[in-house]
């Protein structure tokens, strides 16, 4: 994991589910297979509706529609509230969010499985804010993290922010995910 | 200090005496099972880590059931059961039920009788039917609702695709010992109510992040009066509040289903009696009215005559939480002497329900003529337009309707469209709201 994390805050809501992350009409894509996988990047938040996309102001696209080829966004950060990643077990979300260069998600608290999945997969780091950031930060704001000292800066409004310790699953961020967390244990 | 069933459970097997709430601890896997939309991603990091020519670690133990994306025109649906065909040969699983008349391009034709087709349909349906749920176990599925399995004193619980490929190749996975919530039902339900409402309520009560991290346990003798049926119908909901597993204590109404589905032995695990809970709610059954949770978002709660006012474009009643035998039971008892007044489409969980359909009768029709009759789409077995699927899929919403529905979920977009509003509702519920158009507590038609 990097020492300091920066990049563009793109800001959700509450409760921002799995099928809102990336649409059922999307999971026929393999993710196993390269050019199918990078498709989950191109569709990654367009669930959501588009008044809560991009707050505070909406309406923001995360992956630009418009050329077909784009698969990328130029928000590497997720700023969101409550719940993130509620829903179903899909994977292919916090998937969807790293193959479009999301490096962490900063959120109130997560949905377990979305969780699970972020740090086991190795996709993207997922911190909990100590305070609700969805109102401070705006879409747009260039944010750093710094792992280190637990704390988010925002470089835009000179206002720093406390994040929780990665506590329990901080190991398996390290090691990558979960497959290199347990050969380094010699699981197998 | 003693432990629930659920910290029991994941205790014996870590091999361990006993274990706290908020330990990590590394547990053995019972059964696996995946299905179409995430058993190709899991199939791919099995291969990516494990090797090309890896075995998995017991072909018994996954339980592969293609369910989600089966009747679409959808290529690369296709194209995922076939990834899912070949791995079931190279790896000699025996529990795989084939959409035997998926093949090649185009809608596939239905299957004509559903006592004729490997085929089953939904997974958290099909398990129990199939005799792999079982007590004590530990079960792991690439579903979220695989949570629905706690109804037979399980611990069971939805995972994605990387520890799924994790448990393919090991049979092992660290999971986080939950506290557990208890919530308790007194007394047997009125006849318009069913377990729907009670989990609605439920939901309600704590919100949809109000069990993140915990067990939800469903007992009383409410609860226990209810069938296998019902009781699924509560643990498949506990994921809606953020829950990790729900469970109800056995007793001999899970045994004796589970006796007759599987010859496998199983050891049932009960609460110790000083088995501590983080949270206690008692409901009296009697007071619960019937419950709709209204867009976008299942704790979003509200009284079914309370919303008598709001008008609806389509029904829907179906999924591993409202497409169950005696969800259509209920339902058919409504529509038997009415006729629907909006689109209404059924869509049973697996083929065995489908056979139900054809079979049972209430007044020598069957609960599907009575369907018919009442002006209803029946369509096949599937989870079809719960979760919404390709644009093609049966009873998806693909524009701004207002659905109210037996299904799980209501966040933007859930069924389909972004900008449709989905109610879920009990089957009673549903079946009284499609005919009258508007939102419709059961009692006003039962």
């Amino acid at each position: 994991m990097r020492e300091t994390i920066r990049g563009r805050a793109f800001v959700l809501g509450d409760n921002i589910d799995t099928d809102q992350i990336i649409p059922a009409e999307y999971l026929m894509y393999n993710p196993a297979m390269p050019d199918e996988r990078r498709m989950f990047g191109r569709f990654a938040l367009i669930g959501v509706p588009k008044a809560q996309a991009g707050l505070p102001a909406g309406n923001v696209a995360f992956v630009d529609q418009a050329d077909e080829a784009n698969t990328s966004s130029e928000f590497s950060i997720v700023v969101g509230g409550r719940n993130f990643g509620c829903g179903s077990s899909r994977e292919h979300a916090p998937l969807a969010l790293a193959e479009a260069g999301v490096v962490a998600v900063v959120a109130e608290f997560y949905a377990r499985i979305f969780f699970r999945n972020s740090v086991n997969g190795g996709y993207l780091v997922p911190f909990e804010s100590a305070e609700r950031l969805v109102e401070k930060v705006q879409t747009g704001d260039d944010l750093e993290i710094r792992v280190a000292k637990s704390e988010l800066a925002n470089l835009t409004r000179g206002e720093t922010y406390a994040l929780r310790p990665l506590g329990d699953v901080a190991p398996i961020i390290e090691a990558g995910g979960v497959f290199e967390y347990a050969k380094q244990a010699n699981m197998f | 200090m003693g432990m629930t069933m659920t910290e029991k459970i994941l205790a014996r097997h870590a091999g361990r005496d006993r274990v706290a709430p908020g330990e990590n601890i590394w547990i053995n896997v019972d059964v696996l099972m995946t299905h179409d939309v995430c058993g190709p991603g899991t199939i791919g990091v099995f291969k990516e880590h494990f090797g090309a020519d890896a075995k998995v670690f017991d072909p018994e133990k996954v339980v592969i059931i293609p369910d989600h994306y089966i009747f679409t025109a959808d290529s690369k649906a296709h194209r995922n059961i076939d990834i899912l065909r070949d791995f079931v040969r190279e790896q000699g699983i025996r529990y795989y039920y084939d959409p035997d008349f998926v093949r090649g391009e185009g809608m596939p034709s239905p299957y004509a009788d559903p006592t004729k087709t490997h085929y089953k349909g939904v997974c958290h349906v099909a398990l129990p039917e199939e005799g792999h749920t079982r007590p004590g176990e530990v079960l792991l599925g690439t579903d979220s609702h695989t949570c629905t399995a706690g109804a037979f004193g399980e611990f069971a619980t939805g995972i994605g695709n990387t520890d799924a490929g994790f448990v393919l190749g090991t049979g092992k996975l660290w999971v986080k010992v939950p506290p557990t919530m208890r919530f308790v039902f007194e007394g047997e339900l009125p006849p318009y109510l069913m377990a729907k409402d009670l989990i609605l309520a439920a939901i309600g009560e704590i919100g949809c992040d109000g069990a993140t991290y915990r067990a939800m346990e469903f007992s009383g003798d409410g609860v226990m009066s209810l069938n296998v049926e019902e009781r699924m119908t509560l643990c498949n909901m506990v994921i809606e509040a953020g829950g990790k597993n729900g469970v109800i204590p056995v007793d001999e109404v899970t045994e004796t289903f589970v006796r007759a589905r599987t010859d496998k032995p199983f050891e049932v695990v009960a609460n110790d009696g000083d088995a501590k809970f983080i949270y206690e709610k008692v409901f009296r059954s009697a007071d619960i009215e019937p419950m709709v949770a209204k867009p976008h978002s299942p704790d979003n709660k509200e009284c079914a005559h309370r919303l008598k006012d709001v008008a609806i474009d389509r029904a829907y009643i179906g999924s591993c939480t409202g497409g169950k035998v005696t969800d259509f039971l209920a339902a058919a008892q409504i529509l038997k002497d009415r006729p629907t007044k909006i689109p209404t489409f059924i869509v049973p969980a697996t083929t065995e329900v489908h056979s139900q359909l054809r079979k049972q009768t209430i007044d020598g029709r069957s609960l599907e003529q009575i369907f018919l009759d009442a002006g209803c789409e029946v369509g096949p077995a599937s989870c079809s337009a719960c979760l919404g699927g390709p644009a093609d899929t049966f009873g998806r919403l693909n524009s701004a309707l207002k659905c109210i529905s037996t299904t799980n979920r209501n966040f933007p977009g859930r069924m389909g469209a972004k900008d449709a509003e989905v109610f879920l509702a009990s089957p009673y519920t549903v079946a009284a709201s499609a005919t009258t158009g508007r939102i419709t507590d059961p009692r006003e038609v039962l």
